[in-house]
């Protein structure tokens, strides 16, 4: 799809706002001491707070609101100077009280914009309605052939903040680059992780159709569960579809909230008359109102860190390395920070590069892990980095090396030394290495001597199998090809 | 004289003397319930074996000098709202009939801590929702003062189990007067706190923002060193505070010269009954002879306190008790068709009339269309009455008026007309909407011999005061019994 | 106010008792209805007095103390307590809650 979807042939233009839940990356739930790791055995990581047990009380988290307050100033919003939480009431096991406390009344940042790239190569604001703290639900576990749904409350209580935009968007581009940009805030602020295939980060899409050039909105539906990009895309482009069909028939759109199955491609309706939409709000009786000064805010600000436009923007004056290399390096902070301070180490910004963008990306991903979780110093990198350049060892020690610094963070000098990879750097040494490789290799040195030079690389090969991999290479393809024209 | 019929401060004199052993005292308690529990049925639970495990080990902190508390050694009880671990907390209801806890509530901790000894859970109704402990799903409590007559509620257990010498003294909770009421129809004396000063932790809620954890005791000197006990900030309720001014032991003097007592007219016009009404003025002129300023005054809102208060308590309530799902714990219906059915078949067989009655108000006071009309405007009422308490607290010091407009009701007449016997909450609901404290002591007996009591209301936190006062108006009258 | 009483009255019609025993998760008997509409309106009617009261200009007010502010902080206190939670519980399975089916 291009832009020229976003006002599409069938006339009708799509409006759309999201919700955004980030599961925050604090060490304990939102209302009790819990921890929040992923993973535990079920049921293992809950209190009578988070079960919900007789006469237990809320407490806040106050990293929660830290948090709430990074983003909110990261995405332009207003903070809320008197905030506080709304009890949201309805019935359903993966919520222990039946009631979930939120915010509605006066969510924690209010007013926002984030600026997102369009495909036309612009830039568009889309409004951030309201941020606002809440609980997220247990898990349910369904065993389809016994008609039986077990509960896990281990996520029951993990601090969620809800990001509601305005209905700004146009298309499921805008809604990726939307998506993109606010993991990119988040990530930055390191407050969660923001994976989609694990749910720390969810939306829900509100969608609407209307002719092209009215300015009313139509009926919206909501779609809800939506854990992939794809999947965002294809119920974007099917629930357009199927409101337009209705529209085109004659027909109304039903405000309601659907569930996108990816599998067949379609949506349905999720409505029931068990689950009567009134929730019953009202504020929470159990906390007091939450009063956030001027000195907090102040405090959050000024340890919010450089985001990525800046950062960007920063590089091209900084350092000379290409464009691909920035947008690569500061696509994550850590990264980044590594990249900004090996450079300032080693004086190589184009090599510091070369090994993050490199061998880093390249065992993160082989190891499955996030830039977060580096654990070489930048020191450490640098001073690689210096070992290469003043040639006390060649590149492929410098790769084992650095396999070695990444597992376990060891110092680049000293390991070389203990392990004995200096490159060699006695010319008669290898001279005589070489002699012995020409004398044992007669075929070759006739072929590379018949014309074929390719038989030098094979040469070189030897040399630097015999030298245990320590001579330095440059220097044997030198000497070798002395040896061999003084034939 | 008897060892239960001594007050919980002598017991606890005694057993620092080591002139009576604390395993003696629950002896004698025993003895009692043993006796009259088969009458007056105060106790849902009773623990003797625990609670001569606990002897055992306050007795031995005791002697080795570890446990120099007021109340170390003292048995006392404790409603059936307050969890206490190990120990079945039903609430009073068939939904929570087999609920063990695997904590205690704060305020039982902080009594244990000290070296009280617990021996029971007392009667109530259910999810503190009555004024008769008629509704409690264990059957009902008889008034120790008459056998024909209610203890009063949603505290009748705690307030009939002291007063009929089965313990010392015993917690109870308040949430519209659930501690004052039957303190008055009792004969005790019963305070509830300045909002925030107990902790919360461990009491199953009713109404949130209005319940509050006291005791019922038989004396002033006794409710004052069971209430200092029990104030301290707790980081595990958000909305209890840190405070000053709990040195209630010390306010223990007589002395009301210069005190300014107001009466507000309107807690003595239609529906209170004759012979309270003479009793609490003539204990105002007691006062007065002491040396207090009395004053008949306006307080304004007095008539909208009640529907105030039963809009946001149900309002609260309704959500409160949205837990009782049977999934976590508490009673699961035996046959459902789906999870709805579940739900529906447990709550139902679950609460009893009462409850579900106030978890519909709260349910339709809260929905969609009724939020601002009801609720809302209950919330914004609640702030003109305490502003008119602020008003009055500008010329007083203390506010005097009954607790009950009669004394207690017969057995069975209550529960027949649920909206009269609402009615009767009036004169003790507006210290749970304003959050002030309130005490309640004996004033005298009707015709009958029923007990009539007395009410004070102080400012925030203004506990001392109050203590004081009736401390002094106690002295007057002579002591318990 | 006398309209307003009786229109507040009027509210629990059977669908709205219907429509609050849904939210509430209750059920009710067809032979308890007559009796608990009427209980539940007169307990309306009578709540429905507040009206009467001006109470323009005035701030809801939902908490006593209303200062507010209390927090903990993010440190992980608890441990496992699976036993101790699933203790109380009619159905238990692998270490989890049993509900029927809510797929």
């Amino acid at each position: 799809m291009t832009a020229g979807n976003i006002i599409a042939d069938d006339g009708y233009e799509t409006v759309i706002g999201l919700e955004v839940h980030v599961e925050l990356a604090t060490k304990t739930k939102i209302f009790c001491g819990c921890s929040t790791k992923f993973g535990a055995a079920v049921n293992t990581q809950v209190c009578p707070v988070c079960a919900g047990m007789p006469g237990t009380l809320p407490v806040l988290n106050r990293r929660v609101v830290d948090y709430a307050i990074a983003v909110g100033l990261a995405l332009r919003c207003e903070i809320t100077r008197q905030s506080g939480f709304d009890r949201k009431n309805y019935f359903y096991p993966d919520n222990p009280q039946n009631y979930q406390i939120s915010q509605l009344y006066a969510p924690v940042c209010q007013n926002g914009r984030v600026e997102i790239d369009t495909a036309a190569g612009g830039t568009k604001a889309v409004g951030i309605h309201e941020i606002h703290m809440e609980e997220d639900a247990g898990k349910l576990i369904h065993d389809g052939a016994a008609g039986i749904t077990y509960v896990d409350y281990n996520r029951a209580g993990v601090p969620l903040l809800e990001i509601v935009s305005e209905p700004d968007l146009r298309s499921a581009e805008e809604v990726i680059a939307y998506l993109e940009k606010l993991r990119m805030y988040i990530r930055y602020l390191g407050v969660s992780d923001c994976k989609m295939q694990e749910g720390s980060m969810r939306a829900d899409v509100n969608l609407s159709v209307r002719p092209i050039g009215s300015t009313a909105y139509g009926t919206r539906t909501e779609m809800k569960n939506l854990n992939s990009y794809t999947a965002i895309t294809h119920a974007i482009a099917s629930e357009r579809m199927r409101q337009i069909e209705l529209l085109k028939a004659g027909e109304t759109v039903v405000q309601e909230t659907r569930r996108f199955d990816e599998d067949r491609g379609v949506s349905y309706s999720m409505r029931s008359k068990e689950e009567a939409k009134d929730y019953r709000y009202f504020p929470e009786p159990d906390l007091p109102g939450l009063a956030i000064s001027g000195e907090w805010i102040a405090r959050i600000r000024s340890a919010q860190p450089e985001f990525r436009p800046e950062k960007m923007a920063r590089y091209r004056k900084e350092y000379d390395i290409p464009e691909y290399d920035i947008a690569v390096l500061t696509e994550n902070r850590a990264l980044a920070e590594i990249f900004e301070e090996t450079a300032a180490l080693c004086g190589q910004p184009k090599k510091a590069a070369n090994w993050l963008m490199g061998e880093t990306l390249r065992l993160l991903k082989e190891q499955e892990m996030e830039p977060e979780e580096i654990c070489f110093s930048p020191a450490h990198l640098a001073a690689l980095i210096g070992l290469v350049e003043r040639k006390v060892i060649n590149a492929t020690a410098a790769k084992e090396v650095f396999a070695v610094m990444f597992a376990k963070d060891v110092d680049p000098v000293e390991y070389v030394e203990e392990k004995g990879l200096q490159q060699e750097q006695d010319a008669g040494a290898v001279r005589q290495v070489c002699e012995q490789v020409l004398k044992d290799n007669p075929q070759s040195v006739a072929d590379y001597l018949g014309g074929k030079d390719r038989a030098l690389g094979f040469l070189v090969g030897q040399a630097m199998k015999a030298s245990k991999g320590k001579a330095d290479p440059g220097m044997v393809n030198r000497l070798l090809k002395e040896l061999l024209q003084a034939k | 004289m008897g060892l239960t019929e001594l007050s919980a401060v002598q017991l606890g004199k005694k057993i620092a003397a080591k002139e009576i052993r604390v395993r003696e005292a629950l002896d004698a308690v025993f003895a009692k319930t043993d006796a009259s529990e088969g009458k007056y049925h105060c106790f849902i639970t009773l623990d003797k074996e625990g609670a001569y495990r606990q002897a055992e080990q306050v007795q031995e902190r005791i002697d080795a000098g570890v446990c120099d508390s007021m109340l170390a050694g003292v048995p006392m009880a404790v409603k059936d709202n307050l969890c206490t671990a190990g120990l079945r907390t039903t609430c009073a209801s068939k939904m929570l009939a087999q609920f063990v806890p695997p904590y205690s509530a704060a305020a039982v901790e902080r009594l244990q801590a000290a070296g009280a000894i617990l021996i029971g859970k007392t009667n109530m109704d259910e999810f503190a929702m009555g004024s008769t402990t008629e509704t409690s799903a264990f059957g009902i409590t008889k008034n120790p003062c008459a056998e024909d007559r209610v203890p009063g509620g949603s505290s009748g257990g705690s307030a009939a189990a002291v007063a009929a010498g089965e313990a010392y003294y015993a917690l109870g909770t308040d949430t519209g007067g659930s501690i004052r009421q039957p303190a008055s129809h009792c004969g005790l004396v019963g305070i509830k706190p300045t909002y925030g000063s107990v902790s919360r932790y461990g009491l199953i809620a009713y109404a949130s923002s209005m319940d509050q954890i006291g005791p019922l005791a038989k004396d002033v000197t006794d409710a004052a060193a069971v209430l200092e006990l029990l104030c301290a900030q707790d980081p595990k309720d958000a909305v209890s505070v840190k405070r000053e001014g709990t040195n209630f032991c010390g306010a223990l003097q007589e002395g009301v010269k210069g005190l300014r007592i107001g009466i507000p007219k309107a807690y003595f016009g239609q529906g209170i009954s004759e012979e309270v009404s003479a009793a609490v003025l003539r204990a105002a002129e007691e006062f007065k002879a002491a040396g207090a300023v009395v004053e008949m005054f306006d307080l304004a809102y007095v008539k909208y306190a009640v529907p105030a208060y039963y809009t946001i308590a149900d309002a609260e309530a309704s959500s409160n008790l949205e837990r009782y799902d049977g999934i976590k714990y508490g009673y699961r219906a035996e046959e459902y068709a789906d999870l709805h059915g579940l739900y529906r078949k447990s709550r139902s067989a679950g609460f009893g009339t009462e409850v579900k009655r106030r978890i519909l108000l709260g349910t339709f006071v809260l929905s969609a269309d009724c939020y601002e009309a009801y609720y809302l405007k209950a919330l914004k009422v609640r702030r003109l009455i305490r502003q008119a308490f602020e008003n009055a607290f500008a010329d007083y010091d203390v506010i005097l008026g009954p607790a009950a407009p009669a004394t207690a009701p017969k057995l069975g007449e209550s529960l027949q007309d649920p909206l009269q016997m609402y009615l009767a909450d009036i004169y003790t609901v507006s210290a749970n909407l304003t959050g002030l404290p309130a005490i309640c002591l004996p004033c005298g007996k009707d015709r009958a011999g029923l007990p009539i009591g007395l009410q004070l209301t102080g400012r925030a936190f203004g506990e001392e005061v109050l203590f004081r006062a009736a401390y002094t108006y106690e002295k007057i009258r002579g002591a318990w019994q | 106010m006398e309209e307003g009483k009786s229109k507040m009255t009027d509210t629990i019609s059977d669908n709205m008792l219907e429509y609050i025993t849904v939210l509430a998760q209750l059920e009710t008997e067809p032979s308890e209805k007559a009796q608990l509409k009427m209980e539940l309106a007169r307990m309306l009617e009578y709540m429905a007095q507040l009206q009467e009261v001006d109470t323009d200009g005035t701030v809801p007010m939902q908490q006593v103390n209303e200062e507010g502010n209390a927090f903990r902080e993010d440190v992980v206190t608890n441990t496992d307590m699976r036993a101790q939670i699933l203790a109380n519980a009619p159905a238990v399975k692998d270490g989890t809650f049993v509900v029927p089916a809510t797929f």
